[in-house]
Parts: structure tokens; C-alpha cells; sequence
């Protein structure tokens, strides 16, 4: 609980309306998208420019108040739970675009716009901004930044640190610095963008963002392929980027998610196959065609069953919503939902599925995988219920064998989500004990007094508090 | 914990609230959370406040009382929920939750009272007060009440929200209504009319023209006696048990009537009539008797869409946009058919406006209660309707009419643009 005369402060700083500290308004802060994790802030606060968000961070750095800045809290690593109390900070007021510039190909942006609102405005213009995380219609560009968010689109055209060009950020002094810029190169010191992309709200809080553009592709085509078995497909997904053809979406269901998937949205998939691939080229017509057509070549030859070439961009496009809907979906058939995104490199997914497999049936459970195949980035997601301790105790078992094994084939423990709780206990298999010591000196170069959403990225770097308490 | 309290709290179906995986997908579609940004105020936030309650974390007070009544009840949530949680009913229970407790501690307001145990459930007593409304209106009361001032008496939003009354029907056009309307040429169908309390108070010509429509297809309709109102708004009142005693009663009176079909024109009527079945959960019996009437009801445009074309002798040369009763496409899933409908009046063009399946703020007496976000959210609404430039606004739900009504004064577009009902549109055109 904060001292009143905190709270009176806080107040005079954003405005009555925009601090909440009542006990419905504190609860409906204390979670985000990740299954389980819950704890409660002290304070939430909602600023409105950055000068309110530097007195904010002043005060709160003087007394040692946790920070949490927060945007539609979709994310799937815990990442905005307020685990240590403190303040929520809510991004979502800075929610303009204040700029298209088409010279340059870039947008400025606050932290709070929605990404899908970001794509409307730009694709109004003939642009194109390519990262598109499952969550977009909800998430906010910010949040995409702080947790580098990826998407369907990484494959060809990479996530979202590749489309970041500059920031106005502030440091938890209320100093408020800038990087980058509207420069396609810049060399000039470290490249305190790319540090910032990616480092969950650990290290300062971002106020403005400039976004790199892209001419919006002319054409797009999509292709369904199914397969009786895993090993067909995986080859599929090598011998198409072998061939030197890189899809826009290169997507992987296996057969347990293409049943839910089939039941939410209805489009008749053959659900006796074991798995299936959704592939999209997008660029001047021409090419696309040709593309296209390859791959559904490479698809029969590499032992696909069923091959469909999407007729119309609008069943290219349901094809993908339902994708995009799966993790939802997923939600259907138990009360708690939990993805996890071990990546690998793209040579090793098979072996992957095939151990998510194994892992499964050794502690009885049920875990559906899709994912970003092109990307080697997976999404085994279990489907659980989070009262049953006993249950959760063996998934917890589960993903960490996926985790080693990830690791163990050349991959990472995450490949879009970020670490924030979920995966904090896991960091140091990636990047070893000594990486993690540097990162907590880069961190106490910025945040000295550790406000900055503590008990995040790093294990035991505080108390932990998973359970709701006050 | 008192025993009242987990009584009180075993209502909650924990593991409907479970399904909620919280993803956020709701957040978009959710009106109070576009116009707040707040977390509490989404389905998201509210199922976790519900979760809260039922966890005993969170008390059942004032707080927790104003979220759950924030809630439009639009069910735009759960179009967009790919995990299929039924938000609706959730907060239905919620708010039921609210009102058990208030009971337990003190005596309802007396306005509350007033509303949902005297007047609602007396078909007798709705007709009364259309009689004094319509004596008002005859009399220039109403004008000269807004002249005067005298208007000033009411509470500020009752005030406001009346401007967008039309004259209603008078008693004596009323008693002309015989009790069956036979069809025009060879019989199909025999249809019930479910007249809607409030929709056949202020809108009786709709219902007219509704039968006048069904007649026209084929169908004798028959104003079934003793019928009652549906009982929606106390379910969205969290009044459970007056809710379900009505649903007995309709139940009763139109198994007694032997009709094919159970025809309404009100969107949210249709939606509570069509739940009526989950509303006897551990009671089969009734259950049962719900399953058969549930089975029967359909939406005036619904069935109209499937019996054979009308034949439309009048030309309508006029640019419509038609407005979605949230109770209808999200409730019921009725999108198309009103649509196809209006299409098929020769010479209506009909141009879709952005968001036409957002709420309008109307939500049954959410425009009274919560005022000020229903007319920020209208305000809204209006914005999307002048950029089609359309001269008719159409709905299908009496709250979505007056509502539109009201937007329309409110937009300074009165003389420009008129709001309809569907049926009305329909009628005009035969």
C-alpha cells in the first residue's frame, strides 16, 4: 500500500481520473494474458504525455515504488504482472499517430496504438508495417516493442525489432532521452534501439516510436497443404527455402489443433490428417503465381496428400484468421490454457514435434502444437486446469523438458514471447550464467534502484509473489 | 465467510468463469472499453472481477455493483470470444449476485421496486400506463411540460430520453385489434405474435405492421391472450425469479394458443425468449416446456426470410442504413436476413455504415442508468451514421429505435434523417 502522501502526489500529477487505486480497479490490473501468475498493484496510473510519465518515474524512483508499465496486457510471459505491487503504469492514452511520413517511409507513433490500428493507417496509404503478432487487433505497438513481439509474417519479413527505427524513452531518474531516428543508418554508439526492443519494460519506459514502412505488397496468394505424417511436412518447409523461395507465412497446425480449430471456425478441414501446412507468398502478381505454384509442387512431391490453392484473397484471408484463432480456440476444450514458444532451427522442427510428442504422453497430457514453421518457431500448447496442482505440477515437469530439448537441438527457450516470469528460471540454459550477469549490469546502468519492473527476465532478483496478496 | 455469502457465491459457475483465458480478444469489440480504455470496464476485466468475488478476494459492494451494471450487456463479447464463454449469462449472475445481497442487507429502492414487481409483470398495468402516456401526449401535456419547465420534475436522464417518444397509439385504435389476423389467401403457418411489453405500448403500429407483413406471407396470426412481458430486463437486473415466473406464464399462454411459431419483433425479447430454457436449470419439467417454446420463437425477420418472398407494390426511392440490435446479431446471430429484406424493396439502397454491429448505447434502460456513457457511445454511433448519408436509419428493436430517435436530436439532424423499424420500412413498401 502506498503512503497517502504518494497517492496525493500521484493524483496531482495525472489527474483524479487517472489514478486508480480501488480494490475492483487494483484486481483488474493483477493479470495479464498468462495463465496463473495474478498479483496486485498498489497504485495503477494512467498518464497522459511524457512529462506526467517522467514525474511519475521521478517519484516513484526517489521512494522505491515498483514500475510496471503496461499496455493491453496480452502478453504470454507474465510479463505485466505487478509480481513485487507498486504501479501499474497504463500506456494506453498514448494511442495517436502522429506521423506517415511517406518520404521516408516511416510512422511516429505513441506506445498505446493498437497494432492492427497501425496497419488500417498505413495500408490506407499504401504501406506496409509487417509484424503482426497473433494478438494484434488487441495488442499495442508498445507492447509488441517491449516484448519484441513476432508473428506469422517473420519468415520473409522478419519481427518486430526490424521495424524499429527510433524511440523517445524515460529513464527512471524522469531523465526522457531519444535513439534512433528516421535514418535507415545510424552508427552512431551502441544501438540503444535495439537494446531497448525486447527488454520488457526492465529498462526504461518508452513514449514514442518510429516504425520503419514498407511499399504494401501488390498480391498475395495462399496454399493449404496436408499431410498423413510430421516428417512430410517439416521436408516441405526445408525443401521450399532450399529451393530459394522465402514465403511471407510458412504455418504449421498438427492434427489435435486443426480439430479445434476446425470446430470454432468451421471450414471443413480433413481432420484424419495428421498435420497440415498454410503457406502465403505475398509481392508483384507475377511472382506470387509463380512461387505459389512451386510450392505446391515441392508440397506433392515432398509426400503431401491434399494440396489446395486458395481461390480468392478472401479465402486466403479465413484461412488465416482461423489460424490466428487458434490458441483461443484451444482454450475451448480446458479451463486453463498454457502456449509456451520453444523455437529451433528450422531443420530440427520435426524432431521437435516429435518430442513435444514423447514429452506428452510420458506425463499424460494433452498438447496441441502449431506454430510459425517457417520460423522454427512453435507453439506446444497445453490444455489444463490450473486447479489441479497435481496436473499443473507435471506440466510445469513437461516444459521443461521441451525447454532442453529446444536448447539442446540449437534453439532458444523463446522465440517470440519474451521471458518476463514464465521463463525467467530457463534464461541461463540461452545465455549462460555469464550473459546473465552482464544483462543485470546493462540493467543497473539504467535502473539503478531496480524499479523497473523487477522480478522479470531474471531469477530470484526479488521476492516472489505469484499468488494474489496484498 | 458467511453462509449467506457462499450461498450467495455458489451461483457463480466456476468453471464458465475459467473458460475466460483471458486473451483480451473481447477488449476491441467491448463498447465501455473502447470508450474508457479501462480494464474494469471489459469483459475481461469484469469476468476477473466476477473470479474475484467468487475467490473471496473481492466483496460484493457499491464498486463491484457499478462494474457490473456498466456493462452494456451488448454480447459483442462473445462474437468475438474464440473460447466461447457466455459473458451474458455470466453477468446476468453477477448481477443476480448483487441483488441478493442488497436484499439481504436492506429494503430494494422504492423505483426498483415500483418497475420490476408492480408494474412489469401486470400486462393490466402496462396498458394503464400507455393509456396516461398517451393522454399526456394527446393533451400537449408533453410539450407543455418541456415549455414550462415542468419537464424538470422528471430525473434528468427520464427528461431527456423522452424527447425521443413519439405519439403513441390511443386506447380506442388499441381495442380495434381483433385477436386473430388471418392470412391473406391460403393459410401456412399459424403464428403467435409475441407483442413485447414496452414494444406494444409505444410501438403497437410496428406490431401491427409485423402481422400485417406475416399475413401478407401467408400466416394467421394470433395476438395471444395472457401473454407477459418476457422478462429480459429483469434477467439484465439480476431479478432472476421474476424473470423466470414470467417465462412460465409466456410459456403457458402460448402452449395453450397451439401455434406453429412464437413471432417477435424486439431483438431483445427474441434473445430472452430464445434462453428461456437455460433459465430452468434444476427444474426439468420446465426445462422441458422451455426446450419446446425455445424451438419455436423466431425473429419477425428470421421467419420472414424464409417464407415465400413479399411482393413490395411501392417503391421506396431512399438510402438506408440499418443498425444491428446487438440482441439480434450477437444474441441470435440474425444478421443477414434483415439485410436481404430490406434489399428487396425496389428502389432502397442500402449503404453499411462502419460498426453497424456496435452497440448503440440504447441497451435496454442502460440509457436511463448510465446516462452519460450511453449518449458518449451514441454520440459515436452518430458519427458513423452521417458518413453514410443516409435518410432512414432501420433497427429491430425498440431500445435501437428510440435510441437512434435521440441521436438523431442530438446530431442536429431532425428534418434530414428518420429512424424506423424494419417491420414499419416493410409495411410501407407492400
Amino acid at each position: 500500500m502506498l503512503e497517502k502522501a504518494i497517492r496525493e502526489e500521484l493524483r496531482a500529477i495525472v489527474g483524479e481520473k487517472y489514478f486508480l487505486d480501488t480494490p475492483n480497479e487494483l484486481y483488474a490490473y493483477s493479470y495479464d494474458a498468462t495463465p496463473i501468475f495474478q498479483a496486485m498493484p498498489d497504485a495503477v496510473v494512467i498518464p497522459g504525455t511524457v512529462e506526467e510519465v517522467s514525474a511519475v518515474l521521478k517519484l516513484a524512483n526517489t521512494h522505491g515504488i515498483p514500475i510496471v508499465p503496461r499496455g493491453s496486457g496480452t502478453n504470454l510471459a507474465g510479463g505485466t504482472i505487478p509480481v513485487e505491487g507498486g504501479i501499474v503504469l497504463n500506456m494506453t492514452r498514448f494511442n495517436q499517430i502522429y506521423e506517415i511520413d511517406k518520404q521516408n517511409l516511416t510512422a511516429t507513433l505513441g506506445p498505446g496504438v493498437v497494432t492492427a490500428d497501425l496497419h488500417q493507417a498505413v495500408e490506407a496509404e499504401g504501406l506496409f508495417y509487417p509484424p503482426d503478432p497473433g494478438s494484434m487487433r488487441i495488442s499495442t505497438v508498445g507492447g509488441n516493442m517491449a516484448q519484441c513481439a513476432g508473428g506469422m509474417r517473420g519468415l520473409k519479413y522478419g519481427v518486430t525489432k526490424d521495424y524499429i527505427l527510433g524511440l523517445e524513452y524515460v529513464l527512471p531518474s524522469g531523465e526522457v532521452l531519444r535513439c534512433g531516428g528516421k535514418n535507415m543508418k545510424d552508427v552512431a554508439g551502441y544501438d540503444m534501439t535495439r537494446l531497448m526492443v525486447g527488454s520488457e519494460g526492465t529498462l526504461g519506459v518508452i513514449t514514442e516510436i518510429t516504425v520503419k514502412l514498407l511499399p504494401l505488397p501488390e498480391s498475395k496468394r495462399t496454399l493449404v497443404a496436408y499431410y498423413t505424417n510430421l516428417v512430410d511436412a517439416a521436408k516441405t518447409v526445408e525443401t521450399v527455402i532450399a529451393s530459394k523461395i522465402i514465403p511471407a507465412t510458412i504455418e504449421f497446425l498438427d492434427q489435435s489443433t486443426m480439430k479445434v480449430v476446425d470446430d470454432f471456425a468451421k471450414l471443413g478441414l480433413p481432420l484424419e490428417m495428421k498435420s497440415m501446412l498454410l503457406i502465403e507468398q505475398d509481392g508483384p502478381e507475377e511472382l506470387v503465381v509463380r512461387d505459389i505454384e512451386k510450392i505446391a509442387e515441392i508440397a506433392r512431391q515432398q509426400g503431401a496428400a491434399e494440396v489446395q490453392l486458395a481461390k480468392t484473397p478472401e479465402e486466403g484471408a479465413k484461412l488465416l484468421a482461423a489460424r490466428r484463432s487458434a490458441l483461443a480456440a484451444l482454450s475451448r476444450l480446458r479451463p486453463t490454457t498454457i502456449l509456451e514458444d520453444a523455437t529451433v532451427p528450422r531443420s530440427r522442427l520435426a524432431d521437435m514435434v516429435a518430442e513435444v510428442e514423447r514429452v506428452a504422453e510420458k506425463y499424460q497430457l494433452q498438447i496441441c502444437t502449431f506454430g510459425h514453421a517457417g520460423d522454427g518457431n512453435l507453439h506446444p500448447t497445453c490444455m489444463t486446469d490450473e486447479r489441479d496442482k497435481e496436473e499443473i505440477h507435471r506440466v510445469e515437469q513437461a516444459f521443461e523438458e521441451i525447454f532442453h530439448a529446444a536448447i539442446r537441438m540449437g534453439g532458444t527457450i523463446t522465440g517470440e514471447h519474451g521471458v518476463g516470469m514464465a521463463k525467467m528460471n530457463y534464461l541461463d540454459l540461452k545465455v549462460g550464467e555469464g550473459g546473465i550477469q552482464l544483462m543485470k549490469r546493462i540493467k543497473a546502468a539504467f535502473d539503478p534502484n531496480n524499479i523497473m519492473n523487477p522480478g522479470k527476465m531474471f531469477a530470484n532478483s526479488g521476492r516472489r509473489r505469484v499468488v494474489v496478496k496484498r | 465467510m458467511t453462509r449467506t455469502n457462499q450461498e450467495l457465491l455458489a451461483k457463480f459457475n466456476m468453471d464458465e468463469i475459467m473458460n475466460c483465458m483471458h486473451c483480451g480478444f473481447c477488449l476491441p469489440a467491448c463498447p465501455t472499453y473502447r470508450e474508457t480504455g479501462l480494464e474494469s470496464q471489459s469483459p475481461r476485466g469484469r469476468i476477473a472481477l466476477m473470479k474475484g468475488v467468487a475467490n473471496s478476494q473481492l466483496t460484493v459492494d457499491a464498486e463491484f455493483e457499478k462494474n457490473m451494471y456498466a456493462c452494456l450487456g451488448c454480447r459483442a463479447c462473445e462474437t468475438a470470444c474464440p473460447a466461447g464463454v457466455p459473458y451474458g449469462s455470466l453477468v446476468e449472475t453477477a448481477r443476480e449476485v448483487v441483488e441478493d445481497h442488497k436484499k439481504s442487507e436492506t429494503k430494494p429502492p422504492f423505483l426498483r421496486q415500483l418497475v420490476f414487481d408492480r408494474v412489469f409483470p401486470y400486462p393490466e398495468r402496462m396498458k394503464t400506463l400507455g393509456t396516461v402516456l398517451w393522454a399526456t401526449q394527446s393533451a400537449g401535456l408533453q410539450t407543455l411540460a418541456n415549455k414550462t419547465g415542468l419537464i424538470n420534475i422528471l430525473p434528468r436522464e427520464m427528461a431527456e430520453m423522452q424527447q425521443a417518444v413519439d405519439k403513441i397509439a390511443s386506447p380506442k385504435e388499441r381495442k380495434k385489434r381483433e385477436p386473430v389476423m388471418k392470412a391473406d389467401g391460403e393459410t401456412a403457418l399459424r403464428i403467435g405474435m409475441f407483442t413485447g411489453c414496452i414494444m406494444d405500448m409505444m410501438f403497437f403500429e410496428t406490431n401491427q405492421a409485423t402481422a400485417q407483413l406475416l399475413t401478407k406471407a401467408g400466416c394467421d396470426v394470433v395476438f395471444v391472450e395472457n401473454q407477459v412481458c418476457c422478462g429480459a430486463l429483469h434477467a439484465h437486473a439480476g431479478e432472476k425469479n421474476g424473470a423466470v415466473e414470467l417465462a412460465k406464464r409466456n410459456i403457458e399462454a402460448f402452449e395453450r394458443a397451439g401455434v406453429d411459431f412464437v413471432v417477435n419483433n424486439a431483438g431483445g425479447c427474441g434473445a430472452a425468449l430464445k434462453e428461456y430454457h437455460h433459465w430452468f436449470h434444476g427444474d426439468p419439467e420446465w426445462q422441458e416446456r422451455a426446450m419446446a417454446f425455445v424451438a419455436k420463437v423466431r425473429d419477425a425477420n428470421e421467419l420472414l426470410a424464409e417464407l415465400p418472398p413479399l411482393t413490395f407494390t411501392k417503391p421506396l426511392e431512399v438510402r438506408v442504413t440499418y443498425q444491428d440490435s446487438c440482441h439480434l446479431a450477437h444474441g441470435q446471430g440474425v444478421r443477414n436476413q434483415p439485410r436481404q429484406l430490406l434489399k428487396s424493396i425496389p428502389g432502397l439502397e442500402l449503404v453499411e455504415m462502419s460498426g453497424a454491429d456496435n452497440c448503440c448505447g440504447s441497451a435496454g434502460i442502460y440509457n436511463i442508468t448510465n446516462f452519460d456513457m450511453s449518449m458518449q457511445i451514441l454520440d459515436g454511433k452518430m458519427e458513423h451514421v452521417k458518413k453514410t448519408k443516409a435518410h432512414l436509419i432501420v433497427t429491430s428493436n425498440p431500445g435501437c429505435l428510440l435510441q437512434m430517435k435521440k441521436g438523431i436530436i442530438r446530431a442536429g439532424l431532425e428534418g434530414q434523417m428518420e429512424a424506423v423499424h424494419i417491420m414499419d420500412l416493410l409495411a410501407r413498401a407492400l
